[in-house]
């Protein structure tokens, strides 16, 4: 293994740890909010982390190009679909847990 | 490399059974909206499968389609269904009563359905190259380096004809319930707003990068024009309706530009090459490229029309 395949492994792992916990988030924490809470750290930081990995093995910039896109993307649509998420649930009177 | 290999296994066994699961759950919810979520996965899943057997065109497009789509399809369809419920108490909800024998005529065509499948995978051969070698002897005079891409727009190009025609016949059934639904402006926030008018560029962008890649690689007509319908779907949830010049023929022109594409092409070709769809091999590169790209505009409107729908008079009573 060359030195960049090692920072790649510590990146995925990494990565895995946050979606790992992420999940665990969504099925344990107690109402809708929480849950969302859980559920953007292991989209946006875990998915960061892969794409970082991936990155450093990345056989030209272009695919570099290609993946940080895919991470801006998923940013974009995950902040905005849990904020819809989560106003759709204030609107119907979902309590936060406390 | 055998800790690679078992943990390929241990995957594989993980996505099968969560695959036959989720479909079990998704068809045994009483809870409809939990049934389309659980479709939705069911879909996601189905298209790791794809990776997994190295099919990547099949896979974006189960993706795209198969989930991303059909869950919006059935998700407007589940809120049409509520609204109706919800606003006339005088229908009655619908009844499904099956007579019992149905239920076992049902049990008993699904048992032969299966039983005829596992008899053919049981009699395929364990190990055949199928018509892939026969694909790669004539890749130089399809007009284009990726072999899904050469059997969908030129081997058997008549299939994907009728595939753009069975699109069309089904916005027609659907039009021929009603008029456009009666639209409601509804403040949708300003997160959705500066979102659908970030993302839709990007979108046509997209579907502009994957029909141009459909050439070479994993990609074409079919994936480009759900990411164009997708785009549509995203503006009509954020509010935005087509004005009514642009419904009449710039949308029908959308609409059939596909389809009349394969059949005039299709004529043509029998006129100048005795056979359907067998381009000349010079042009066939061009020709492909153009015909996709006719079908990704249709494709890509045609879903997004699907998910507007029709009102159903009843609706429009109200």
């Amino acid at each position: 293994m060359i030195p960049s395949d090692y920072v790649a492994v510590v990146l995925l792992i990494l990565g895995g740890i946050f979606f790992f916990s992420g999940t665990v988030g969504l099925l344990r924490f107690p109402d809708v909010y929480t849950r969302l809470h859980a559920l953007t750290k292991a989209d946006n930081v875990g998915l960061g982390l892969i794409v970082l990995g991936l990155v450093v093995q990345a056989e030209s910039w272009f695919v570099v190009g290609k993946l940080l896109l895919i991470w801006l993307l998923v940013l974009f649509a995950g902040a905005s679909a849990s904020h819809l998420i989560a106003k759709r649930a204030l609107h119907r009177g979902i309590r936060m847990w406390k | 490399m055998e800790v690679i290999t078992w943990l390929e296994w241990a995957f594989d066994a993980v996505l099968s059974v969560g695959l036959l699961w989720l479909a079990w759950r998704a068809l045994a919810s009483p809870d409809l909206f939990k049934a389309i979520v659980l479709f939705v996965s069911f879909g996601l899943l189905m298209a790791l499968a794809w990776v997994r057997l190295d099919a990547p065109d099949i896979a974006l497009a189960e993706a795209a389609i198969g989930a991303g789509l059909t869950g919006a399809l059935l998700l407007a369809a589940l809120a049409r269904l509520r609204a109706i419920a919800f606003k006339d108490t005088s229908v009655p909800p619908p009844q499904f009563s099956k007579p019992q024998f149905l239920h076992w005529l049902l049990i008993f065509f699904l048992l032969w359905l299966g039983a005829g499948l596992g008899y053919a995978i049981w009699v395929l051969p364990p190990y055949s190259t199928g018509l892939s070698v026969a694909v790669a002897a004539h890749l130089d005079a399809s007009g284009v380096s990726n072999p899904v891409t050469a059997v969908l727009l030129n081997f058997r190009a008549y299939d994907t004809m009728l595939e753009m025609i069975v699109l069309l016949m089904a916005l027609l059934g659907i039009w021929s319930l009603g008029g456009f639904p009666p639209h409601t402006d509804m403040p949708t926030g300003s997160v959705l707003d500066t979102f659908s008018r970030l993302l839709v560029p990007v979108f046509i962008l997209v579907a502009a990068y994957l029909l141009w890649i459909g050439a070479d690689a994993p990609g074409g007509a079919f994936q480009a024009g759900s990411v164009l319908g997708a785009a549509g779907v995203l503006l009509l949830l954020s509010g935005w309706r087509p004005r009514v010049s642009l419904t009449q023929w710039p949308l029908k022109l959308a609409l059939a530009a596909g389809s009349s594409a394969f059949v005039i092409m299709g004529l043509l070709t029998i006129l100048y090459e005795g056979q359907l769809l067998a381009y000349p091999a010079a042009q066939a590169g061009m020709l492909i490229l153009f015909l996709e790209s006719l079908a990704t505009i249709s494709i890509g409107a045609t879903l997004a029309a699907l998910f507007l729908g029709r009102s159903s008079d009843h609706e429009e009573n109200q």
